[in-house]
């Protein structure tokens, strides 16, 4: 029996896809609503410009390095999907992870460093945002590693190969996501 | 194999790869000179072509349905219509019974040591 995100196709887009798009569609007010306060308020307050100055853009940097290596990986994922082979979709898809793996292991340095050196989420209106909105996008790069981790365990044995799309979209709107925070959090001070 | 997948064919991801690493470079770099304008083109101008390019490639979202594209376009507007119904109030610095001096984000002494001692009410900021 094959399952309905494959078999069935509402709007002329497999179920599974679907629920990938509505997913993004809901996480964007999530995000946007978080950036478009966090913007309208370093308007307001030119202060945290000096704030800002205290983050590290190499780790930024490297960082965004890594989110695009990682979606570079999980594209090729996608395409050995398409061709059926399962067993390299799922070796890319583990390479993803990683890259998500590497991501948080700087982010947990940077994030350590700061807060020895007495930057923590009630420092200051910038360093609020900082700590929520990273922080939220690190909880949805953890997300995106378990679900991978479980796709690529199917992948391996040539099942489902449709999900490897699916969760490779939505990993690649993280990385979307960290492209905006880039700028915002460690380029703009 | 997908009617998604059969209906486009894939870029060359490599060299869509090596064009965001290069324009991830133009948005480290640009600062550097110091100029405003020069920050903000590469900053953000640079973040919103990285943004297209991953959408347009690794998305796929050229070869999607067009509906989608409407959705997550109406995630955008909602986005656009808080801050255009918020920036305005956050923008200003007094009101009718408010001022928004240089303190406004520190608490008065009697109420950090009122929150400190988990005096319930307390105003947090």
């Amino acid at each position: 029996m094959r399952p309905i995100a494959t078999t069935r196709s509402a709007m002329g887009i497999p179920t599974g896809r679907l629920a990938v798009w509505w997913v993004l569609v809901s996480e964007i007010v999530i995000f946007g609503g978080l950036l478009a306060s966090y913007v309208m308020n370093r308007i307001a307050h030119a202060e945290w410009g000096a704030q800002a100055a205290h983050t590290n853009t190499w780790a930024g940097a490297f960082n965004t390095l890594v989110l695009l290596t990682s979606s570079l990986s999980a594209v090729f994922a996608h395409q050995a999907a398409e061709g059926g082979d399962g067993r390299r979709a799922a070796r890319f898809l583990r390479l993803t992870v990683l890259g998500g793996g590497i991501f948080l292991v700087v982010k947990s340095i940077e994030w350590t460093h700061e807060i020895r050196e007495g930057f923590v989420i009630q420092s200051g209106g910038f360093w609020s945002y900082y700590y929520t909105a990273a922080g939220l996008h690190a909880f949805h790069v953890i997300a995106g590693m378990c679900v991978m981790l479980w796709v690529a365990a199917s992948a391996e044995r040539n099942q489902d190969l449709h999900r490897v799309e699916n969760v490779g979209i939505y990993w690649h709107f993280v990385d979307v996501v960290w492209i905006f925070l880039f700028p915002l959090l460690y380029i703009a001070k | 194999m997908s009617a998604h997948a059969e209906s486009h064919r894939h870029p060359d991801y490599l060299k869509v790869y090596f064009t965001l690493v290069g324009l991830l470079v133009v948005s480290v770099v640009g600062p550097m000179v110091g100029i405003r304008v020069v920050t903000l083109i590469a900053a953000f101008g640079v973040a919103l072509v990285k943004a297209y390019m991953v959408a347009k490639n690794f998305m796929h979202l050229n070869v999607e349905k067009r509906w989608i594209h409407w959705a997550l376009a109406l995630a955008l507007v909602f986005m656009v219509l808080l801050y255009a119904g918020v920036s305005p109030d956050v923008g200003r610095d007094s009101g009718q019974r408010w001022t928004k001096g240089a303190g406004w984000h520190q608490l008065p002494p009697s109420h950090e040591k009122a929150g400190a001692e988990g005096t319930p009410g307390a105003p947090r900021h």
